[in-house]
């Protein structure tokens, strides 16, 4: 027996209205309310609604023989709720009928995963939620955005619980090697790799109306007839593509829904192949061999990288900047602003900043609000600027520069004191010339490295009387030996903080540094 | 392949943009192997002795500092006819320029097609006058010359263009580098347009500068789309990559406005996104460098608006001080209402200065690494300027490409399209 696993990815992005500059600082609400609206009604008209209702019945047809799998981002179904109940009310039609799979990903559809592991993992819990709260089944595949894979995303994937993940069966990463057998990730073997066979799901997503093509027209006959053509011992022909493809991408007219009416039948009377979803094909199949996948791919373009979201400077400047605020916004109880942040992070937005098709970019401007990736991330800019301010207003005593700035009378104790103190000391004991070094603050003798001067106990109790976030400030610039020496010694509370501000890689402004290793000395001289 | 060309001034005469693409073109022309014969107005000189002087390229003084192109040269003729014609006067202008001269008065004439002129050395009055005797002088040099096709630059040439086309019976080229309705807005000169309408009519081909110059002489002067053709203009190398260092007096940032401040340049459209940009951020200064017959109504909006103090004006700028202006600013705008191409943002880009253009300007089509607004859309207008300077992202990617992509605008290339128009037109006959 060979499977088909259908996996459709269904994903709307908040837009953003034009936001101009002026606007900063008073108008907090970034969404483009009539287009979202609009669009989401168009597509749930020309597709949703039509391409749920034909694989509804085709299961009523076919039992439970036709399976097909989905994954609706966070934000999509926050966008049925606002605006189509009637979609969701479908989806839940086809997930009481136990022959739909529903697979997890990033709430917002987001790029989290190549920045933040905590940001990626509350993305993916969230999602979950939303998926248990209509379809009440917690999902054990995941998918993340645009099937952005990489050895290192899978072994977070397989952390979080997940068995399978599936990602693009990019040539680059196959090289001889077939999409269509199980395989499994490089660092973590217990997690499944389902790969897409471009090949015969892009002849459906992309080639089904290109007239030029020499393939066309495809119908189910001809389509049967290039699976059969598969060799045999090939086990599974994974068709992956977004949903929108239905009545959206390739429209009515070009028969794409008699085309899918028409397949399973096909497939049945002159096929061996059946139909499963990720899971079930997680169950039976083993996973042939590891897939080393070191940098990330994705489904996205020739090239199957990342180049479409991230790369140039417009990206890759708004990207830097959106996730600085991840400790701030991490830590505010404010909904709005937990809320707008995960809409920030939709990858859509980064799309739009993309340079590569200023050559071809038709297929591209389809999707895209924008006349240019400038006029993007200007926007993006501007929004992004607002939410900044909203921030800082709201939670002063959070905001990163603020984080760290130490009570005024201990700036000003610290700057009588420590002169004298160090002075004293110079006198009374000699000290080695590589301590002597000033590092990173201008109190030329205690440095950071006298930590290691300290014995187990007085080490435990600094550590218990200084935040971990001056911790990480302090230690920004400090050697291996010196963070091992503190990290050692943290409380178990201590190092989770720390430790989620290093996986973040939570920026530091030298600034910050400074400030963070004067509170440091400050007490490190009194346990000297 | 021979090309008779009617153009203007060429180095070390240059006042402006139209000698520059003259020069560029002729020069990549002489690259795909055209000869030239190079026909120019030259007001100044004998007038006593004849008045069209045949010269060989050897014979004239022209500094061509670079030895790559001695061979070129070669195939180059240049010609002068005694003339007062200079580039970019309208008719009023000239009158103007007259009457500050002192020449004998002749009669004048309303239609430059009408009658003939005995051709007598002295300089026509009005210029309607001085264009007709130019074509007389044409048609003389179309009789005593051999070539394949006549190749004429912007509107003044027409009628010489046209002259010549009569006499030899070879094919004609018009360039269109403006229309009357860049120069005028809508209330343009009729005897210009004209004599514009004309040309173009007469021409076997049309050349213009952009498809926006293209759209506006196919749905306003009536040309038929299918003899139009757009030859994008380009830019001379720089000599040398060196940036000007300059020690800035401000430690705001500065946008700079830089052209005549008239009608057609939108300075006003600029006055009021500064005006929007103030409001948020006080961190910015604006400079208006030029001078032109709007000036003094910007200064009044300035003061109307009390931005004074973030907005400068310089008055009209030359040489080294262009170079300065540019070197001290952090984003260029050029606001264009109506901009056939416009040369002023490509010689920004290449000092490292990002670039705001409007889309109703030639320059438009050619670049990928500029901020493009429509001239009445303030909004959209301040917004890019605010962004320039505040989000790193796009003053790093421009900084990075800006300067590379002007330096691939070569003449070479406007040059071999301009060559092969002449070949359809050839093939046609």
């Amino acid at each position: 027996m060979r499977s088909i696993c259908f996996y459709f990815q269904v994903h709307q992005p908040f837009r953003l209205k034009t936001y101009r500059f002026f606007d900063i600082g008073t108008d907090h609400y970034y969404f483009d309310e009539y287009r979202n609206r609009y669009i989401m009604r168009r597509i749930a008209d020309k597709c949703y609604l039509p391409m749920n209702n034909l694989l509804l019945n085709l299961i009523k047809e076919y039992g439970s023989a036709f399976k097909v799998s989905f994954s609706l981002s966070g934000t999509v179904i926050d966008q049925f709720e606002k605006y189509a109940p009637d979609v969701l009310d479908s989806f839940v039609a086809l997930a009481e009928t136990g022959c739909v799979e529903f697979i997890a990903e990033t709430y917002s559809h987001s790029l989290s995963a190549l920045k933040s592991k905590g940001e990626f993992l509350r993305q993916v819990e969230a999602q979950k939620a939303k998926v248990i709260k209509y379809f009440h089944k917690a999902p054990t595949t995941f998918r993340n955005t645009e099937l952005i894979y990489s050895d290192g995303i899978g072994e977070m994937v397989a952390e979080m619980g997940f068995k399978t993940i599936l990602t693009e069966g990019a040539k680059h990463i196959l090289g001889w090697k077939s999409p269509n057998y199980m395989y499994c990730n490089a660092i973590n073997p217990k997690l499944k790799v389902l790969l897409k066979n471009f090949m015969l799901s892009d002849d459906i997503a992309f080639r089904f109306s290109q007239q030029s093509w020499d393939g066309w027209p495809v119908t189910s006959e001809k389509y049967v007839g290039w699976l059969n053509s598969v060799d045999p011992a090939q086990e599974t022909i994974n068709l992956f593509m977004d949903y929108e493809t239905f009545g959206e991408h390739q429209w009515k007219e070009t028969g794409v829904f008699d085309f899918m009416k028409a397949l399973p039948g096909q497939v049945f009377a002159n096929s061996k192949y059946t139909f499963n979803t990720p899971s079930e094909l997680s169950e039976k199949m083993q996973p042939v061999a590891e897939i080393h996948v070191p940098f990330p791919i994705s489904w996205a373009d020739e090239e199957r990288d990342l180049t479409a979201w991230l790369g140039n400077e417009l990206q890759d400047d708004a990207f830097k900047h959106l996730y600085e605020l991840e400790y701030i916004v991490k830590n505010t109880a404010d909904e709005d602003i937990q809320l707008d942040w995960k809409y920030l992070q939709t990858s859509d937005h980064f799309y739009y900043m993309c340079t590569k098709w200023f050559s071809d970019g038709d297929v591209h401007k389809y999707f895209n609000p924008y006349n240019t990736p400038y006029e993007a991330y200007i926007n993006y800019m501007n929004v992004l600027s607002d939410f900044i301010i909203r921030i800082k207003d709201q939670h002063p005593v959070n905001y990163v520069e603020k984080a760290v700035e130490p009570q005024p009378e201990v700036v000003k104790e610290l700057k009588e004191k420590a002169p004298k103190k160090a002075a004293v000391k110079a006198k009374t004991t000699e000290k080695p010339k590589d301590v002597a070094k000033p590092n990173g603050t201008k109190r030329a003798k205690i440095t950071m490295n006298h930590i290691l001067k300290l014995n187990k106990t007085t080490m435990r109790s600094l550590a218990k009387e200084i935040n971990a976030l001056t911790f990480y400030y302090a230690l920004a610039d400090a050697d291996h030996k010196v963070k091992k020496a503190v990290t050692l010694h943290l409380g178990r509370l201590q190092l989770k903080e720390f430790n989620s501000y290093s996986w973040a890689n939570l920026p530091v402004q030298e600034s910050d540094t400074i400030e963070a290793q004067k509170i440091v000395l400050l007490k490190l001289e009194e346990y000297l | 392949m021979k090309v008779l060309m009617f153009g203007w001034e060429f180095p070390p005469h240059i006042t402006g943009g139209l000698g520059t693409a003259c020069f560029g073109l002729t020069k990549g022309l002489l690259k795909h192997g055209v000869e030239v014969l190079f026909v120019v107005p030259k007001a100044y000189g004998d007038e006593s002795e004849e008045a069209v002087r045949l010269l060989n390229a050897s014979d004239v003084s022209i500094d061509f500092n670079s030895t790559v192109y001695q061979d070129y040269w070669k195939q180059l003729t240049y010609i002068e006819i005694g003339s007062n014609l200079v580039p970019y006067l309208g008719p009023e202008e000239f009158e103007k320029m007259i009457a500050k001269q002192e020449f004998d008065k002749s009669e004048s004439e309303t239609s430059v097609f009408s009658k003939s002129y005995s051709f007598s050395g002295k300089y026509g009055t009005n210029l309607m006058e001085e264009v007709t005797r130019y074509a007389l002088v044409a048609s003389a040099i179309a009789n005593s010359q051999q070539f394949d096709i006549i190749h004429a630059h912007d509107w003044l040439t027409y009628p010489a263009g046209i002259a010549a086309k009569k006499i030899s019976g070879k094919p004609l080229v018009v360039h269109m580098h403006a229309t009357e309705f860049d120069r005028s807005g809508d209330n343009i000169n009729q005897n210009v347009y004209d004599i514009e309408r004309k040309g173009m009519e007469a021409a076997d081909a049309v050349i213009t500068v952009s498809n926006y110059t293209r759209d506006i002489v196919i749905n306003r002067y009536g040309i038929s789309p299918d003899k139009v053709f757009t030859v994008h203009n380009a830019v001379e190398p720089t000599e040398s990559g060196e940036a000007m260092t300059i020690s800035r007096n401000v430690s705001e940032k500065v946008v700079t406005f830089l052209g005549r401040i008239t009608f057609q340049k939108g300075p006003d459209y600029f006055v009021e996104a500064a005006y929007k940009v103030i409001q948020m951020d006080k961190n910015v200064r604006f400079v208006m460098a030029g001078s032109g017959d709007m000036m003094y109504k910007m200064i009044r909006r300035v003061a109307q608006l009390h931005i004074s103090p973030y907005f400068h004006f310089t008055g009209f700028l030359q040489g080294e001080d262009v170079d300065k202006m540019f070197a001290l600013s952090d984003v260029y705008v050029m606001p264009s209402v109506s901009e056939p191409f416009g040369i002023s943002p490509l010689e920004a880009m290449r000092s490292n200065v990002p670039v705001v253009i409007s889309k109703q300007s030639g320059v438009s089509e050619v670049l990928k690494y500029a901020l493009k607004i429509d001239f009445w859309d303030i909004d959209a207008m301040a917004d890019a300027i605010y962004g320039l300077l505040h989000y790193d992202g796009l003053q790093d990617m421009f900084r990075k490409y800006g300067r590379a992509e002007v330096d691939s605008l070569k003449w070479e290339n406007a040059a071999n399209h301009v060559k092969e128009v002449y070949n359809i037109v050839l093939n046609q006959k």
